[in-house]
């Protein structure tokens, strides 16, 4: 037994020195499309600094994220489904939803574009000659905001897509954008992920403008009355600092490859 | 080819200048394998000295478990053990989803079946006759055991060896309870994951490249005890 004794004191001893020195910490569930494409990165770090306050950031997709935050989970989410945000505040998860910013969804293609979509901005017309043409469309297939679009625009096509042509891939944005690049395919992607995706897809914007693919962000508190262990201090504190001046210059001057992401209300 | 060449040559020069996420990433892995495993050592390795040892009823019945377990899908541990650890779930209120204590918890539920495992095979292998050697000697049952597994701890490294191999190789348990927290639970595991899909092949390979080099450190180290004693 002499043997194991140091090594065990040494493991607890790392135990709870992770639990004890550990940082105020706010769980923050959000969707792919914001950790991805760095603006968390650029966005959180001021925060942390003036509230001492360890943000904790699970990216995940905006049906997950919400998931999350009805099981307690998270203590604050930022996603993009405005009509499932407005759901989950109703039936009392979350403490009310702040508008944060937004930007667009658009449809990608190949160069070629082999469905002769020809730059339109008419999405639903844009999926009904996706599937006349038979080419892969690849769907997100995992309920994150994104793939809630997508549905609502099959749907005012007046089609329930299933076949071979039509890939239900169940992973992220990026990694749905890496996938249709090698199949030479269409997807429907947010602006902000194509364009941090730029140098790595050859894939071009066939559908871009179409008011039907307005994308907001919005910002919720996990509701403290449900959940009574959440960091309620901590998820206002952001709340306050995302809807704020110094938050809004930083997600107005984030830009990759000279185009800005994210876009603030005025 | 030269995509893969330039990929290659990245990674070279994010290790030798050790990025900063870098070492953080790397030293949240060794930190969950090593606790993991140290927990499921101390669970495993006396359950399959025990079982080695002893007869009793059941045991065959406790061999097969022990097999059954080694097959272990780590989704499977992560998805139980985050029904278990969630706000919802029965330890809820202990707060351990999305933390390293989380990660390290199924680290162990995973790897000490293994250890187990394979502290059984040595033992049911080893010469059952120093027992009786060391109880004619005038030694206590429990210290012949002490002493069989003394003689037969190069088995016993090897069988840790193999359950840190399993723990810092996966993938589930890792992205499942530990969220895959950037600065907290990001493991190399998962961190080649995310870079993957993010397409940052470089950082994906760097760590790539590393995940194999602390297992060839970890295997010298032990390698070089081995032989000191």
């Amino acid at each position: 037994m002499r043997y194991l004794i140091k090594p065990l004191l040494i493991c607890t001893f790392l135990f709870f020195s992770s639990v004890c020195f550990a940082q105020e910490r706010l769980v923050l569930a959000t969707t792919t499309s914001t950790e991805n494409s760095g603006l968390l990165q650029i966005l959180l770090p001021p925060f942390e600094q003036q509230n001492n306050i360890q943000v904790h950031v699970i990216a995940v997709g905006t049906g997950q994220a919400i998931k999350i935050g009805e099981r307690g989970d998270a203590d604050i989410l930022m996603v993009h489904a405005k009509a499932q945000e407005e759901a989950f505040v109703a039936a009392g998860f979350g403490v009310e939803r702040f508008d944060l910013m937004y930007n667009d969804f658009v449809i990608l293609g190949p160069t070629a574009d082999p469905a002769g979509i020809n730059e339109s901005n008419d999405a639903v017309a844009a999926f009904n000659k996706i599937v006349a043409s038979g080419v892969p469309f690849v769907s997100r297939a995992d309920m994150s905001g994104t793939h809630i679009m997508e549905k609502q625009l099959w749907q005012m096509a007046g089609i329930e897509p299933q076949g071979r042509w039509y890939v239900e891939s169940g992973r992220g944005m990026g990694e749905v954008i890496q996938m249709t690049t090698e199949m030479q395919g269409y997807t429907l992607a947010d602006r902000g992920t194509y364009l941090a995706y730029l140098g790595k897809t050859d894939l071009i914007i066939v559908v871009a403008g179409d008011e039907r693919l307005f994308n907001p962000y919005g910002v919720i508190a996990v509701n403290p009355q449900r959940h009574p262990h959440v960091n309620k201090q901590g998820a206002e504190a952001l709340i306050d600092y995302l809807t704020g001046q110094q938050a809004r210059d930083l997600i107005r001057g984030f830009s990759i490859n000279g185009q800005q992401l994210f876009f603030v209300y005025d | 080819m030269d995509y893969l060449v330039e990929s290659l040559w990245q990674a070279l020069i994010l290790i030798s200048t050790l990025d900063r996420q870098l070492l953080q990433i790397i030293v949240t892995s060794l930190y969950a394998s090593i606790c993991g495993v140290l927990i499921a050592s101390c669970l495993g390795i006396p359950m399959g000295v025990l079982v080695g040892l002893k007869q009793f009823r059941g045991r065959r019945l406790i061999i097969t478990l022990l097999n059954t377990l080694m097959a272990l899908p780590t989704v499977v541990v992560g998805l139980i053990l985050y029904g278990l650890f969630s706000r919802q779930g029965p330890f809820g209120s202990l707060g351990l989803l999305f933390t390293p204590t989380a990660i390290i918890i199924g680290l162990s539920i995973l790897t000490a079946p293994l250890i187990a495992n394979y502290s059984l095979t040595v033992v049911v292998g080893a010469d059952q006759r120093i027992l009786t050697t060391a109880t004619t000697l005038g030694a206590s049952p429990l210290q012949a055991k002490l002493l069989l597994i003394r003689e037969i701890r190069f088995g016993v490294v090897a069988a840790v060896v193999v359950g840190f191999g399993r723990a810092i190789s996966e993938v589930g348990v890792a992205m499942m309870l530990g969220g895959n927290i950037r600065g907290s639970t990001r493991t190399m595991t998962t961190a080649i994951a995310l870079e993957t899909s993010k397409g940052e092949f470089a950082f994906g390979l760097a760590l790539g490249i590393i995940l194999l080099l602390v297992a060839l450190l970890v295997n010298l180290l032990l390698n070089y005890f081995q032989q000191k004693t």
